[in-house]
């Protein structure tokens, strides 16, 4: 195996709520590699996008934390970009302008000022949105906006990308463009990528591993699948596959057969002592080999 | 053709209502208040005789146009005199000291309202550059709002005539006026005043709208780790104008009438004075001269509330929301 890149261990989650406490998030791990892409999905509200916060540092997890590179993360950082699930673009700054702010922020002093209008005009070409540098948020589409946010993210060179649900207010078919457009970046630049989403068919059609997540309160790691389709994929051809429709039915089969519970509520075989929560090495499913199994007995 | 005639019909009926709803509405409106105005102010009888209608309003207006017109020309032959009779001494005696003075003529209506709106400005723009910042830093830091909010939440309800004494008595300590001071210490006081009742509600609307600042844009501001400067300046700032603007018009709409008021108690010059001094005087026009002292006011009121809504729109960035 390759040496890990990005590592969440033990990561438990609570927010301060008016009755206490409320646990989010428990026992989260994950091991992922460089250059992976990585789907998170569960049913809405299981925490997805909380995992996702906490790796860019947006949620300074309650145990348990992020290792990136060997180094802990608490904090934002620009290695670790992020697009957001209804674009975030300042609407009172053009395309071009949102861009500039993070290229300006991020490399201040490093690119001189031709390099960084380069830069820009770079990131903006890779997804598509050379012609709409000078329009304000207000004037594109919605998968426009997206697109651009998909370029602000690019431009901090990062070695994470991090998506939540970022195509999830688009329709169909700008949601195929815009997945085509992800595949070929990641062709490209090669950058590690973690999306959360709640659609099967996106998460199958990007992913290397699909992580399931179990429903909250105190969501964790369900299952983790993979997926051994060669990238990047084509999805008219992929669609005719057996391995894609094998996994899009486990994935369906774990989100709506088994309502994202708990692996202990279900597997008898397995031994998890889920009360333990400091015992990361007996954490349900950590790595994929485990994951296999009930997949297996399926197959 | 004929689908196009009907919908240039309906067009045109559209503009009508348009025209109805935004002109003749509001003038009829006028129209009403004038005539319900004229009917029954006669029948009011004061000491001073009948309320003045809405004609002996408008002829009291003529009256103090044209003494504003004397006041300029005696004015101007004031300097002229000074002029030639320098002139003259100058001829004689070139080495002559000559005296310039200056016109010391009683300040018309229509110079009380320049010294009113010159006053109302400074004190509303001091207030505005102190307040903003407080505002933003109080929006920003919860800290700072739970130092300043009981401050303001006291101070914010004193009435401006409450003010008054403490101003003038530190002003009048503190401030020593030559011939050649800049700031007269009726303006100071004035203008003090002002902006100690104004400060407020441009403190708490900024507090306010940047307080509220989306969440996700504060996200976007994390993961790009903007400085705390630029946060405020490409975050904040923009996200707070439209709050700022209602705290500063409801903050020009407050100093106006505080002056106002201060400049009656304290016999400052400006309309204030302009309308106690009537009030003291007693003729049968005067009612009829404070009455159009009322309506500028009101008048002066309601435009530098159109221009800071055109300054609103001018600022904006979000052009399509209706603004009023």
């Amino acid at each position: 195996m390759e040496k890990i890149h990005l590592e969440l261990t033990g990561v438990n989650m609570d927010f301060p709520t008016p009755n206490g406490s409320f646990r989010a998030l428990e026992n989260v791990n994950l091991k992922i590699q460089k250059g992976e892409f990585v789907s998170i999905i569960g049913h809405s509200g299981c925490g997805k996008s909380t995992v996702l916060n906490v790796i860019a540092g947006l949620y300074q997890a309650t145990a348990g934390g992020v290792i990136l590179n060997g180094k802990e993360v608490t904090v934002p950082g620009p290695e670790r970009a992020m697009v957001f699930q209804n674009h975030s673009l300042l609407p009172w700054l053009t395309a071009y302008e949102n861009v500039e702010l993070a290229v300006k922020t991020i490399f201040k002093g490093k690119k001189s000022k031709s390099e960084m209008r380069e830069w820009i005009e770079h990131n903006m070409q890779l997804v598509h949105m050379e012609h709409a540098l000078d329009k304000r948020p207000d004037e594109i589409s919605g998968g426009m906006k997206q697109r651009v946010g998909i370029a602000r993210a690019l431009a901090m060179e990062p070695e994470v990308l991090l998506l939540d649900e970022p195509f999830g207010a688009l329709d169909a078919l700008t949601r195929a463009h815009l997945q085509d457009s992800v595949m070929e970046i990641q062709a490209d630049l090669g950058n590690t990528m973690m999306m959360v989403t709640h659609d099967v068919d996106e998460a199958v059609l990007l992913s290397d591993r699909i992580v399931m997540m179990t429903n909250g309160p105190a969501a964790t790691v369900g299952e983790i699948l993979e997926v051994n389709l060669p990238q990047p994929r084509d999805r008219i051809k992929v669609s005719e596959s057996t391995q894609y429709n094998h996994c899009r039915h486990e994935v369906l089969r774990f989100l709506y057969e088994r309502h994202g519970k708990k692996a202990e509520e279900l597997t008898e075989d397995e031994t998890i002592d889920e009360t333990v929560v400091d015992s990361s090495e007996k954490s349900p499913v950590v790595d994929f080999k485990e994951s296999q199994q009930p997949k297996n007995k399926v197959a | 053709m004929s689908t196009q005639s009907i919908e240039s019909r309906t067009f045109s009926k559209a503009d009508f209502k348009a025209f109805f709803v935004s002109f003749a509405v509001p003038i009829l409106g006028v129209l009403i208040f004038l005539m319900l105005w004229s009917l029954l102010a006669p029948k009011v009888v004061t000491s001073l005789g009948a309320v003045p209608g809405p004609k002996q309003v408008y002829s009291q207006f003529e009256a103090l146009v044209v003494e504003h017109k004397d006041e300029r020309q005696k004015q101007v032959d004031f300097y002229e005199r000074q002029e030639t009779r320098n002139a003259k001494k100058l001829a004689k005696d070139p080495e002559a000291t000559i005296k310039v003075r200056k016109y010391a003529g009683n300040p018309t209506f229509f110079d009380q309202i320049i010294t009113s709106v010159v006053t109302v400005m400074a004190g509303f723009l001091l207030a505005s550059l102190i307040a903003i910042p407080i505002g933003i830093v109080a929006g920003l830091s919860k800290t700072v709002y739970a130092a300043l909010n009981p401050l303001v939440q006291i101070f914010k309800p004193v009435s401006p005539l409450a003010w008054l004494p403490i101003v003038t008595m530190i002003v009048s300590a503190t401030y020593v006026t030559s011939d050649d001071a800049w700031f007269d210490k009726s303006f100071l006081n004035s203008a003090i005043t002002v902006l100690l009742c104004c400060l407020w509600p441009t403190i708490i609307s900024t507090a306010v709208g940047v307080t509220n600042v989306s969440k996700d844009l504060q996200n976007v501001s994390h993961v790009l780790r903007l400085s705390w400067w630029t946060h405020v300046r490409k975050i904040v700032l923009p996200s707070a104008i439209p709050m700022i603007f209602t705290g500063l018009r409801l903050s020009l709409g407050i100093a106006w009438m505080v002056l106002i008021a201060a400049e009656m108690l304290s016999q400052n010059p400006g309309l204030g004075k302009f309308v106690w001094d009537e009030f003291q005087n007693g003729s049968s026009n005067s009612l009829g001269r404070i009455m159009v002292a009322v309506v500028v006011i009101g008048l002066i009121g309601f435009l530098l509330d159109r221009i800071m809504l055109f300054l609103q729109k001018k600022v904006s960035w979000d052009k399509s929301v209706a603004l009023r």
